[in-house]
Parts: C-alpha cells; sequence; structure tokens
C-alpha cells in the first residue's frame, strides 16, 4: 500500500525526462531519490501526487491509481515542492490555517503529527512567512504537508540549500515522522543524505541506474579507492589526472579519491611519480567507498 | 601565499530596525585566498555579503575591498568584483553569446575585447555548439560554469560566489572547484559561501557566522584539530547547533 511505480514515461515536447521509470515504495518505509538536477527527480514526483500525466505506463500511491483516483490521492499524501509553496504575504499561523481548512480539517485535530516541528517555529507565528529563514520556512513548509495527516509523504529537495545544521534537524524530523507510520518518497542531491534513507534508487538523465540499501551499494562497488593529500592540492590534481594510469580524480573533502586503472597498481609508484613532480606532505591510503563515489562512477 | 590584504573589514555592522543581522565583523582576506564564508541560514551571511560587494550601506564600522571603501567608493568597489549567486546569474532567454555580450557590456569592455573574450571563454569551456542556446536550455552546472566565467569577464580581483554549487551533481561541482582553484592560482581572491561541507575543506580559511558574528575563523585543519574533530561538517555542527 506505499509507492507503486510500472514503466512510467514522461516527455516535454520531444524531450524525455523519465524514461520507463519503475520502483515500489513499501508501507512505512523511507525512500530517497538521489540524483542530481535535471535528473527527472521533481517530473516522478508531479505524476505521483497527481499534477502531472504519464505519456506512459502507471502508478499507485497508497492503493490508488494516479490517473483514476486522483481525488482520493490527494487527500491521503503530503506533497512539499521544491520551491516554497508557502504564502509570503500570510504569517506563519495563517498559512498552516490556510493549508489546514483547504483540507476540512482543523489545526488542533492533527496537533500531534506536527507538534515536534511546530514548537519550534511557533515563536514566529506571527512573521510572514516571506520574512522567515531557510531553516524555518522549510520546517513550516513541512508543518503545511502534514496538516491533514496524509499517509503518504512527497518530499521533493526539501534540504537544497539548507545549511548543515537545518539538514541534520530535518532528517531527524523525518525519522520521527516514518516512526509514526509515514510512507516517505523524499529526493535530495546531497549524497550524505541518501545513507539515512532505507533504500534508495540512483537517477541520472531520466533513469534509475541501481535501487538497494544505500549500506548494499557501497558494498557491491569493487573498484578501490585511494584518498591522497599533499601540500599543493590543486596541482596534485593536475598531476594525478596526467598519471597514466588513471581512472578518476576526484577532490573529496580534505582528500582528493584517487582511482587506478591498473589491478595491480603501486602506492609507492605514485608516491615516487608526486616526489619527482615536487610534492611535499605526500598521503596515500586506501579509504572506504561512499555513496557519492558510486554514484559518481555510474 | 601573498600577504597582500585584498578584504579589509573592522567592526562591520548592519541594524535593521532593533535587529542586528551583522553584529560588529571584523576579519581581512588576502590576495589570491579561497576564502570560504560559512553560517547557518539567517546567521547574516548575504546581508554581510552585500555590504562588502556596495549595494547596502553599513550601519557602523569600516570595509575596504580592493582598497575601496565600500560606504563612499561602491562604484568603485562595483567596478573591481565579480559576483555570482545561484538565484541571479544570467538571463534564461537571451543565448550564450547574448548573455556574455550584454555582461561584457555592463562591465564596459569594448566591442573587441567582448569578441576576445567570447571567443576565449567557448573554447575553455568547450561550448562552441552551443553559443546559440538559450541559457535557460542548459543543465544547471553548465550555467553554473558559464555564469562564473561571465563573472570574471572584466577580470576583477576578488569575486564573489553565493552558494555556486547548491543542487549540482557531484562531477560538476568539483569541475566548478577546478575552475575556482585555476582562477585563484592567477591571484585572484575567492570569496564563497557554501552548504557542502566537503567544499569547506576546499578553502585556504574558512569563517563560521553565528547569529551575527564571527564565531571561528582559520584554516580547515587548524579548526579541525582547534574542536578537535575528523571534518569541517563537525565543526560547523558544533558551532552552530542550537541557533534559530
Amino acid at each position: 500500500m506505499g509507492i507503486i511505480v510500472q514503466n512510467i514515461s514522461k516527455s516535454y515536447n520531444k524531450i524525455k525526462a523519465i524514461d520507463a521509470i519503475s520502483f515500489e515504495v513499501k508501507e512505512g518505509e523511507l525512500f530517497g531519490l538521489i540524483g542530481p538536477d535535471g535528473a527527472g527527480k521533481t517530473t516522478i514526483f508531479r505524476i505521483l501526487t497527481t499534477l502531472l500525466l504519464a505519456n506512459e505506463g502507471s502508478a499507485s500511491v497508497a492503493g490508488f491509481d494516479v490517473v483514476k483516483d486522483y481525488k482520493a490521492i490527494r487527500n491521503s499524501v503530503g506533497y512539499m515542492p521544491g520551491k516554497f509553496s508557502l504564502y509570503q504575504d500570510l504569517s506563519v499561523e495563517e498559512n498552516l490555517k490556510f493549508f489546514a481548512t483547504i483540507f476540512g480539517t482543523t489545526i488542533e485535530e492533527n496537533y500531534d503529527l506536527i507538534k515536534d516541528i511546530y514548537i519550534q517555529i511557533e515563536p514566529f507565528k506571527a512573521r510572514r512567512a516571506g520574512a522567515l529563514s531557510g531553516g524555518m520556512k522549510q520546517k513550516l513548509a513541512l508543518c503545511c504537508a502534514l496538516i491533514h495527516k496524509p499517509k503518504v509523504l512527497f518530499l521533493d529537495e526539501p534540504t537544497t540549500g539548507v545549511d548543515p545544521v537545518s539538514r541534520k534537524e530535518f532528517w531527524e524530523m523525518l525519522k520521527r515522522l516514518q516512526e509514526k507510520g509515514l510512507t516517505i518518497l523524499v529526493s535530495t542531491p546531497y549524497m550524505d543524505e541518501a545513507e539515512l534513507c532505507d533504500r534508495i534508487a540512483l537517477i541520472q538523465k531520466g533513469s534509475i541506474l541501481k535501487i538497494d540499501k544505500p549500506a548494499n551499494i557501497i558494498k557491491d562497488y569493487h573498484r578501490i579507492i585511494y584518498d591522497v593529500k599533499a601540500k599543493n592540492r590543486h596541482q596534485l590534481i593536475l598531476d594525478l589526472k596526467n598519471y597514466p594510469s588513471q581512472y578518476s580524480v576526484f577532490a573529496f573533502g580534505e582528500y582528493i579519491h584517487y582511482i587506478d586503472k591498473n589491478e595491480n597498481f603501486s602506492a609507492t609508484d605514485l608516491d615516487n611519480y608526486l616526489r619527482q613532480n615536487q610534492h611535499s606532505e605526500i598521503e596515500i591510503r586506501v579509504t572506504n567507498p561512499t555513496i557519492e563515489d558510486v554514484f559518481m562512477d555510474l | 601565499m601573498n600577504k597582500e590584504k585584498i578584504i579589509q573589514v573592522h567592526n562591520l555592522t548592519k541594524q535593521f530596525g532593533s535587529f542586528t543581522a551583522v553584529n560588529s565583523i571584523s576579519f581581512d582576506v588576502y590576495k589570491g585566498e579561497i576564502f570560504g564564508f560559512l553560517g547557518a541560514n539567517g546567521a547574516g551571511k548575504t546581508t554581510a555579503m552585500k555590504m562588502l560587494i556596495g549595494i547596502s550601506k553599513p550601519t557602523s564600522g569600516e570595509a575596504l575591498v580592493a582598497g575601496f571603501d565600500v560606504k563612499s567608493n561602491t562604484e568603485m568597489v562595483k567596478r573591481s568584483i565579480g559576483y555570482m549567486s545561484q538565484k541571479f546569474s544570467m538571463y534564461d532567454d537571451l543565448t550564450i553569446k547574448e548573455n556574455i555580450t550584454f555582461f561584457g557590456g555592463i562591465y564596459g569592455l569594448s566591442r573587441i575585447q567582448i569578441k576576445e573574450k567570447t571567443a576565449q571563454l567557448v573554447e575553455e569551456l568547450g561550448l562552441e555548439d552551443a553559443i546559440g542556446k538559450l541559457v535557460g536550455s542548459l543543465p544547471l552546472g553548465w550555467k553554473q560554469k558559464l555564469s562564473f566565467s561571465v563573472a570574471l569577464l572584466h577580470e576583477p580581483k576578488i569575486v564573489f560566489l553565493d552558494e555556486p554549487t547548491g543542487g549540482v551533481d557531484p562531477i560538476t561541482r568539483r569541475q566548478f572547484w577546478e575552475m575556482i582553484y585555476a582562477e585563484a592560482n592567477k591571484g585572484t581572491t575567492i570569496f564563497v559561501t557554501t552548504h557542502y561541507m566537503d567544499e569547506a575543506e576546499y578553502c585556504d580559511r574558512v569563517s563560521i557566522m553565528v547569529e551575527g558574528v564571527i564565531e571561528a575563523l582559520d584554516s580547515p585543519k587548524n579548526l579541525k584539530s582547534k574542536y578537535n574533530v575528523v571534518s569541517m561538517n563537525d565543526v560547523f555542527l558544533k558551532l552552530a547547533r542550537n541557533v534559530e
């Protein structure tokens, strides 16, 4: 009774936004759509929330068909679009009241579900939504999406442009909502958030590249990644890219993630090469892959 | 690194009514440095940055940007800097070429200079086949790389980047940073905000703003050792927790 998507395709004019996508989200699951801008994530959300018709394929949400039963779906899902859907000129409290009224309910009736989140923005309840900081706007939008007690929650890039502290708090809220029985489909361009989902679909250019638990996706990755560090980072990137057997070179926080084409790669050889190129304070060591590494190699 | 100070900020303050958005911040940025300007949403980063680029008048305090006073010499400040943000970079319904021509004109470049710059930029970014395309039809990552180049058209001493990589895919994000490195290597100073903490590690120094003040300022390495954590993400969480 979660979400079932079967061979959904959608084109805009001649451009295919999504191409024969299929996946299932189990009831009570926290499922992530992970992919960059333009991957087709928003199109999927709009089809599942009945705001857009697919060209091909079928889908159901909470047991309802997205075409035939669109009215039932609208009553049983909450949707937080990527661009804030709040009324900028209404206050925090007015926005919440407005959404409650539209769904024929009241703030009091479902207060339990939003309480944890709402008390954080309640001190600002008279402030116009347009004057809230990014973190607070996001919390208000989540409250508005929850006020009619939906069974399934759709969150399209809820944390884009949000600072790390607010992002962390937001994911803690999602976990608590999941514990209350909600099925959650969330999209994000932040690869570190992928690891917080039960299962994820890696999506790029309208196709799903992989669906699994984050830990399995990492486990299945077969290449060896080396952390490389030296004093001059920019020159290090350039020199690693010129190393004859390099497979990929990507900056990764404090280190550079280096992958070699050869199975019999020797770290000593690379170390010598870097020394010859006047590098100092060189460190080379094997490291664990992350979802981001896997994603960049798809 | 060259120790010439290119940005000097002293007790810079901005108040909106009774609310102090930026509370007496002081710091210097050196020539050719990649300076990361971090903080939670609402900490005052954007307000501070607006004062530094000459579009918002400080309530009190001083700032010199490329040697010019941000209060009294805003025109010269604007000529010395480049600026790009995620929200506004280029005009979607103009082509790549038209955008370059337009911004080149705004920056006071001659027709010949614009022609040269266009050719150079198109070659560097490999946009030969896309030059006549509308900017609105480009993928976000392309747009951001292009608008970074456009912000550098007039060869500014400092370029301000406001969340340049938000929502951009992981590979393009790294290519973008390679462009930043290359530009900093030429001596251009980079002043950048980001919410990606792995990118904070790529900066020479970072400052972290909390509720209008600069709570910490140092190299990523020193900050991590000072707060006894392994990543900039942890530094950030330690400093900015329990705010708002």
